[in-house]
């Protein structure tokens, strides 16, 4: 957070030190850490709460990702998940009084052979009978959508058709964390920034608190939200994840000077475009394949992703790449995040949000602050914990990730 | 730009290999067989730091190889290190 930011916003830090006990505990000052936060403030009374992080709040992948808002998912849980998280966002604004430059633009999600064709209207009926609106649309629709779109591909992957997801939105990254951290701070939370977690109080079998270089802290519930690390933070608690940790990489294009409305994607080229706020394209693709924690970005990556989108969008090609960064996803290895319990007593986790973890801020939020309220996880989050690898419940759906 | 020492064409880029996979080891401490079973079919050590990988150089000599990586840092280091 630098000065100019602070003007804009006002977020009413605590001046006091940690405490020595907070009945939650946060890991990760990122998007999910301070919506949980705030959730527990404002649903559930529950504001002795401390949320850490080792950089500024949203340094993380909440401040490296596409923005990208959408539940156009393949399996009927997914889509119920998101669809209510699309629907939070959009009312965000309204609940906190804080813009989040929410704009629903759409998404056309490109099909390139009548494979991929039968996909996207499988989706499309999924969807629809989940409660999220997708439709099949045909080449003319999407023109009519997106006019820059050159149908025939390059000559070599012409446009068949494509699923239309029409909630698809964007809203601004850093506004979104900034909103839930304002809505905790002002309910009585504690955040502390440039504060890393080193280790776990252990009590037996139990997590009883966490180590920082200010002390230790206790608290009746440690929630690892970290993004990236997180494989690390679970094994001091002596939890194995199913995650692979990836660079993944995107960048946007100096001000296209006319209208781009909707988020594009394709499944067949792995890659996806929108227009930011300033004009900017925005531009990202599959993750990087070795297993890193390294955020650097590279030319060969940059070669690549240009090639599929320019082979789409021609006038890509007139436009320069302006900058380039990486954020580490912390990759579940069947594509669905993993939340709640670990196992471990005191130990939750909101993880393995790989490449779709921005879109679900408000409502893993939501879902983790009712299960640490009430104990018992609600319907829409309770698919999605730990042990369903043990109970042969795995939420195989590598296919909505936009990835792979 | 990352150069990796491939053993049979010495220095070459970075983007000439494809990752293929890391070695998974189940922790001993881990006996009941089901359990053991889910550990390898899902569960990762996700190391942060040095891995033993195997590793394809595609568009060179199209021989896999094993090497140590910094996952930190994404250096390949020698076997015996």
């Amino acid at each position: 957070m630098n000065e100019f930011v602070e003007t804009l916003l006002d977020l009413p830090w605590q001046t006091c030190d940690p405490k020595p006990a907070y009945d939650v505990v946060i890991i990760g000052a990122g998007g999910h850490g301070l919506a949980t936060a705030y959730y527990l403030a404002t649903r559930h009374g529950i504001t002795n709460v401390c949320v850490l992080d080792s950089n500024y709040i949203g340094s993380g992948n909440s401040g490296r990702n596409t923005t990208i808002i959408r539940s156009n998912y393949g399996i009927p849980e997914s889509v119920r998940f998101y669809q209510h998280s699309l629907e939070l966002y959009q009312g965000l604004e309204a609940e906190t009084g804080s813009w989040i430059m929410h704009s629903t633009k759409g998404q056309i999600w490109l099909a390139h052979s009548v494979t991929t064709a039968r996909t996207e209207q499988t989706r499309a009926l999924m969807n629809a009978a989940c409660g999220a609106q997708t439709d099949y649309i045909g080449p003319d629709q999407i023109k009519a959508r997106c006019p820059q779109i050159d149908l025939t591909g390059g000559g070599r992957y012409p446009v068949h058709g494509a699923s239309y997801h029409h909630e698809g939105a964007t809203a601004r990254h850093d506004r979104v964390v900034w909103t839930y951290a304002q809505g905790a701070l002002r309910a009585g939370v504690h955040v502390f920034q440039h504060t890393p977690v080193t280790g776990l109080v252990k009590d037996g079998d139990r997590v009883t608190g966490v180590q920082t270089p200010r002390g230790t802290i206790s608290a009746g519930v440690v929630l690892s939200a970290v993004g990236g690390h997180v494989s690390t933070v679970a094994g001091w608690a002596g939890v194995r994840l199913p995650i692979r940790t990836h660079a993944l990489q995107a960048f946007v294009t100096n001000a296209y000077a006319q209208e781009f409305a909707p988020i594009v994607s394709s499944n067949d080229l792995v890659f996806y475009v929108s227009q930011t706020p300033r004009g900017q394209m925005l531009i990202g693709a599959e993750y990087d394949r070795q297993a890193s924690y390294r955020t650097a970005t590279s030319y060969a990556y940059l070669q690549a992703c240009s090639a599929k989108a320019t082979t789409m969008f021609p006038f890509l090609s007139k436009l320069r790449i302006l900058r380039s960064w990486a954020g580490v996803c912390d990759v579940s290895t069947d594509f669905s995040p993993i939340l709640g319990h670990t196992g471990v007593d005191g130990f939750m986790l909101s993880t393995g949000w790989g490449t779709w973890g921005f879109k679900a801020i408000p409502a893993a939020g939501e879902g983790i602050a009712e299960l640490i309220a009430t104990g018992t996880p609600p319907p829409l989050i309770a698919p999605f914990g730990l042990d369903r690898f043990a109970n042969e419940r795995a939420m195989a759906d590598p296919s909505s990730a936009g990835t792979r | 730009m990352l150069w990796i020492e491939c053993p049979n064409c010495g220095s070459r880029p970075f983007e000439e290999f494809r990752y293929g996979s890391v070695f998974p080891v189940t922790p001993d401490a881990i006996t009941d067989l089901d359990a053991r079973n889910v550990d390898y079919a899902w569960m990762q050590d996700n190391i942060q730091g040095v891995t033993l990988e195997r590793w394809f150089h595609e568009s060179g000599c199209r021989r896999w190889f094993t090497t140590k990586r910094d996952t930190t840092t994404d250096q390949f280091l020698p076997l015996d290190d």
